[in-house]
């Protein structure tokens, strides 16, 4: 069966973030953070590897992180490395099925307990430390 | 002798009145003549009260017959209505128009299913899936052999898991979950939740054996918790925090 047969949304449905509130953009923030830093742990031992070539293929490969699109991608990795870490500590408790709520007979209108507020705080928590840690690495390589 | 006049011929001829009009777009599609789906519009009356699926069927009375639409009880109650609502899963004889705050209410079938034609979906997998994970009580004996005539459990007891057996079967929650989306082999967010419903049923020893089926490449290690199952339920379920229970078993965070 193909893909049209099966009627499957697909990627472009996947990564959608406008239909189910802040938990879906959660999702797509912590792919794309997943990604982006499995590119930067590629580049990170490509770059590091480097030393093979002495200390001045070290130095020159190095100079290309002193840059300003250099620090620019820096300060990206730093916003993407919190918002996993944070954003993934709040999954893996909910995967234990830890402040996920408790089961009961629902009422209308109905609720979802596992969508609470502490899972929307821990989300908003993730999205503004990844920006003020970004904004830090900011300051810290521009303001010297 | 007065002559009454029969169902189908009242249904004829009375028709939605009202100052409101919606337009309705009606996704059409049959996979077996055309390639790509196309949409008709219709300008529908409708009430404050007035549902999606009463919008529907005004079409199939007055306009077009040939709308296919699965569709049963009209009281949220047998799942067979499901359908993208603007962009949302949704049961349309639980969705109202007026709630829907828009002029224009588009229709599709829903995602994640194969169509047979227009808003009509196969629902082959969902019910093979839910099959699978075992949904009746696994134990050795039964209330005809055991002594007792059946098996007691507390109020707690049937809290744990009476939530869950809320499920019609309606399939929203698999047209929502973004897994399902990209992995047809996916067991889905409606087949998992049913999995916990029996794990927790204190009069369930099958537990071994549902863990057993769903702990798979294709299993319960993908759902990654993004909760649009628990959003678009309209019996209020809850399938993401039956998955995370589930797994919490498997994690070894419940016995």
């Amino acid at each position: 069966m193909t893909q049209q047969d099966e009627n499957k949304e697909g990627i472009g449905g996947m990564i959608n973030p406008r239909r189910y509130g802040i938990e879906r953009v959660a999702y797509l923030l912590m792919r794309l953070s997943g990604l982006g830093l499995l590119a930067y742990f590629i580049g990170h031992i490509y770059e590091t590897s480097s030393i093979l070539k002495g200390e001045v293929g070290w130095n020159e490969f190095l100079e290309l992180t002193q840059t300003n699109e250099g620090h620019a991608v820096l300060a990206i990795v730093i916003a993407m490395c919190v918002f996993h870490t944070v954003n993934g500590i709040r999954v893996m408790l909910g995967h234990g099925g830890v402040g996920v709520g408790k089961p009961a007979r629902p009422d209308y209108p109905y609720t979802p307990a596992s969508q609470n507020a502490r899972h929307k705080i821990g989300i908003y928590s993730a999205i503004v430390l990844a920006a003020i840690a970004m904004m830090y690495g900011l300051a810290v390589m521009f303001g010297e | 002798m007065t002559q009454v006049p029969s169902i189908a011929e009242e249904q004829l001829s009375t028709s939605l009145s009202s100052s409101k009009s919606v337009t309705l777009r009606i996704a059409r599609f049959n996979p077996e003549h055309e390639n790509e789906r196309k949409f008709m519009e219709f300008t529908i009356p409708y009430e404050k009260w007035t549902t999606v699926l009463e919008a529907i069927l005004e079409v199939k009375k007055h306009f077009d017959h040939s709308v296919a639409v699965r569709y049963s009880c009209r009281q949220a109650t047998c799942g067979s209505c499901g359908m993208i609502i603007n962009g949302k899963p949704r049961l349309a004889c639980f969705t109202k128009i007026s709630e829907l705050d828009s002029d224009i209410v588009t229709v599709e079938p829903m995602n994640n299913f194969p169509i047979i034609r227009d808003l009509a979906v196969r629902f082959e997998r969902l019910f093979d899936t839910h099959h699978k994970i075992k949904p009746y009580l696994i134990r050795d004996d039964s209330e005809i052999t055991s002594n007792e005539k059946e098996f007691l459990q507390s109020p707690e007891e049937l809290e744990q898991y009476i939530q869950f057996s809320n499920c019609i079967k309606c399939g929203l929650c698999n047209s929502a979950c973004p897994t399902m989306a990209t992995d047809s082999s996916f067991v889905g967010p409606q087949a998992l939740a049913q999995a916990y419903r029996y794990v927790a049923d204190s009069r369930d020893k099958g537990k071994d054996s549902r863990l057993k089926v769903i702990d798979d490449s294709h299993g319960i290690w993908r759902c990654h918790f993004a909760g649009s199952c628990s959003q678009v339920c309209p019996k209020g379920v809850d399938p993401a925090m039956g998955i995370q229970f589930l797994r919490g078993y498997l994690l070894g965070f419940r016995s």
